[in-house]
């Protein structure tokens, strides 16, 4: 192998090539990055005109605070509940697709233009279609003696924005999943069904476990974009209400810094969010390339 | 459309015959749809009026986006002349030593004249310092009042022009209301922490806080919970159970005014600055009647005065002299009757000098259109005591939503009243003790 590389002379060249991307990252990444865990030792007035270091200080009220564990554990009720809706409809959508022949283009076409909405329209088109007072759903679900109010009701508003949240994301997850079931070959499972095995049976054998790697690789994606990209979506919808009930991590970043001016606490909390990240990246690439079956 | 494009010409051709002569003045501000467009007009004659000075002005998106944006501008020095605040950040203003121009400071410095006895107490008082010196210059500012259905009221035996007076008459005329089939609902309300929580101490003469409401100083703190405050959350939750009121969401309650609009709620409370927006969604539909807001008639004290929301204009450091000039000379046109008796009889906003309210009263403005001055009668009922001067504590924007939450759980039944109020003041204590620590 190392017999057929090409050598380049030149020492410098690859840094500046490499220079672009870097100074890309440096400048939008690592700067600001590093502004907002400099700004987290700080305690200091929305005008900026008195600054106090003040260490930890801003972590330790962080986690003091009944309001952030709160968001906390709403932030993970909603990942987890994103991701399980999104994945589980994407999954059914794409295993139905699949057996289609001659319409599954058309389909396919159809079930991912939802992609293409922006978040910000999608919460507004649900919060219409959701609102006590002029909404179709609680228009409907009255007749069936359900009163509908995510202005009032934690669990209405959680489900409203676990709906939103998911509903974008099922387009993504079903391409993926569609693409997953082709590289299946179709001989395991004829295979299979010649050997008496059921549709279940297959689903269940075959077709999930040769799908293990893409449902891998979708949950963190679902998992990060529920919890980092779903800003717009609780914006037009419920703004973190009702008393919190949908106030997930980034939109307390929003709320505390950007309304409240509160700016130690709110980078604090964008540092805790970047650790999580970065957890989540590094179980990506170790802990779960590696356990997946192939 | 065509008379904006006829003053931007204008505006185009004025400044480029004496672009080197005038001084450009930025302003933010955050007055959007009909009322953006008539500040435009406003500031279009101004430019008109005379030849030194170009006021530029800039919507910035809602209230807190507009602070947020001055004060992000601010940090990167950037910061236009005159800023747009909402009542509830007046703290954080009036904290910011070094970055606010105080309006007499700039009005002495720049030998303009300038009378602050002119302008109303109850709106004026809510922006000036400990000495009595005004610190920013009201331009809109509104106080809740009551609209209630005549044609309802009159379809339920009521007397149509006997608006409810105190809460008793308030349950009393919703259930004739609701029994006749006249109405769904008796009331709802925008703004609950404004109208429901602080309007209602000012109203009853009941503190807010220590500390003259933290006037006296940031070490002020929240105290809320005091007995009739607790009695009407208390009462809001039960007539919110058996139908008399319906909730109309956090912050302004924007599911509020449909409820009234479409008939389904026969009263509702709103800042007298909903009365364009009122008028406009009912025309044709029924006849609006007005009132003051009830009161609990064996309160002592009550009526006192209700105090005022809206926003004030805000000078910030870090410009030239000549800018200073031309900004101190167009606040005083603002603030001149002519100008103040047309923006507050467009908008519903109240007039912020005797002149304006004279002015007025002269050509026949209140007379021709009843409702008007309800809220100008209710702030200056009874001259302020220190419990309804109006209240002052930072980081209230949060504060506001903590008011919001707590309701929200009162009227989901996981709280009592007691319970919710008790959970504002310690909640909200903690947020203005992070503010005096940071501000010290």
């Amino acid at each position: 192998m190392s017999d057929n590389r090409t050598v380049f002379g030149a020492k410098l060249l690859p840094y500046f090539l490499l220079f672009p991307q870097l100074a890309v990252t440096a400048i939008f990444f690592l700067w600001p990055a590093g502004q907002a865990v400099w700004q987290s030792f700080l305690r200091q007035d929305a005008f900026g005109l008195k600054t106090l270091f003040v260490g930890l200080a801003n972590y330790r009220a962080l986690f003091q605070d009944p309001d952030y564990l709160n968001s906390l554990q709403v932030t993970l009720v909603f990942a987890i509940s994103v991701t399980v809706l999104s994945l589980g409809v994407a999954l059914i959508l794409a295993l139905a697709v699949d057996r289609m022949i001659r319409s599954a283009t058309v389909y396919t076409t159809l079930l991912v233009w939802p992609y293409a909405v922006a978040p910000a329209i999608a919460g507004i088109m649900w919060w219409f279609m959701f609102n006590p007072s002029i909404g179709l759903f609680p228009y409907m679900l009255a007749m069936v003696g359900y009163h509908w109010d995510h202005s009032l009701k934690a669990g209405d508003a959680m489900i409203l924005v676990v709906i939103a949240a998911a509903w974008k994301q099922i387009s993504y997850n079903f391409l993926f999943f569609v693409a997953g079931l082709q590289a299946i070959p179709a001989s395991l499972r004829e295979a299979a069904a010649i050997d008496g095995a059921g549709p279940v049976k297959r689903f269940w054998s075959i077709t999930l476990p040769m799908l293990s790697p893409t449902t891998f690789f979708l949950m963190v994606v679902n998992v990060v974009y529920a919890m980092f990209d779903t800003f717009a979506v609780i914006h037009a919808t419920t703004q973190g209400g009702p008393a919190q009930a949908t106030d997930i991590l980034v939109y307390k970043v929003y709320d505390d810094g950007f309304i409240g001016h509160n700016l130690g606490s709110s980078a604090a909390q964008s540092v805790v969010l970047m650790a999580i990240v970065i957890v989540l990246t590094v179980a990506q690439f170790r802990w779960v390339e590696r356990r997946v079956q192939y | 459309m065509i008379k904006k494009i006829m003053v931007a010409g204008l505006l185009v051709s004025t400044s480029m015959t004496a672009a080197n002569a005038r001084t450009t003045i930025t302003w933010w501000h955050a007055m959007g749809g009909n009322l953006g467009a008539k500040l435009e007009q406003i500031v279009a004659d101004y430019n008109k009026s005379q030849d030194l000075y170009t006021v530029v002005p800039t919507y910035k998106g809602s209230y807190p986006e507009t602070m947020t944006a001055a004060i992000a501008a601010f940090r990167a020095n950037q910061q236009p002349d005159i800023v747009q605040v909402f009542e509830v950040g007046t703290g954080t203003m009036m904290a910011a030593k070094g970055a606010v121009y105080p309006i007499y400071q700039l009005m002495k410095d720049m030998g303009e004249p300038f009378d602050p006895k002119g302008f109303l107490p109850a709106v004026v008082g809510y922006y000036t310092d400990t000495d009595g010196n005004m610190l920013s210059m009201p331009f809109n500012s509104s106080t809740p009042i009551m609209y209630y259905n005549k044609d309802e009221f009159k379809k339920a035996g009521l007397d149509p022009n006997v608006p409810p007076k105190t809460w008793d008459d308030v349950v009393t005329d919703s259930k004739k209301l609701m029994d006749s089939g006249a109405a769904k609902c008796g009331f709802t309300s925008g703004w609950i922490s404004w109208v429901q929580l602080e309007n209602l101490s000012a109203w009853h003469n009941q503190p807010i806080g220590t500390k003259e409401n933290g006037f006296g100083g940031l070490d002020a703190r929240l105290t809320l919970n005091g007995p009739v405050q607790v009695r009407h959350w208390d009462n809001l939750a039960k007539w919110q159970k058996s139908g008399v009121f319906q909730y109309g969401g956090p912050v302004g309650g924007n599911d509020a005014p449909p409820k009234f609009y479409s008939g389904e709620c026969a009263i509702y409370m709103n800042s007298s600055a909903s009365l364009a927006d009122v008028v406009a969604n009912t025309k044709g539909k029924f006849e609006v009647g007005y009132g003051m807001l009830p009161y609990y008639s064996d309160v002592k004290g009550a009526p006192q005065n209700t105090i005022i929301g809206g926003a004030t204009l805000w000078v910030l450091q870090g410009h030239p002299k000549e800018e200073y000039k031309g900004v101190a000379n167009f606040l005083t046109y603002l603030s001149s009757p002519a100008v103040q008796a047309d923006w507050h009889q467009f908008s519903g906003y109240l007039p912020i000098t005797k002149a304006a309210y004279d002015l007025g009263i002269k050509q026949g403005y209140y007379a021709k259109n009843p409702g008007t001055d309800v809220g100008i009668k209710e702030i200056t009922l009874n001259p302020p005591t220190p419990n309804s001067k109006g209240l002052r504590f930072g980081n209230y924007v949060q504060v506001r939503d903590i008011i919001d939450q707590e309701f929200q759980k009162l009227l989901a039944g996981s709280e009592t009243a007691q319970q919710a109020l008790d959970n504002v003041d310690s909640r909200g204590n903690e947020l203005i003790g992070q503010f005096e620590a940071a501000n010290k």
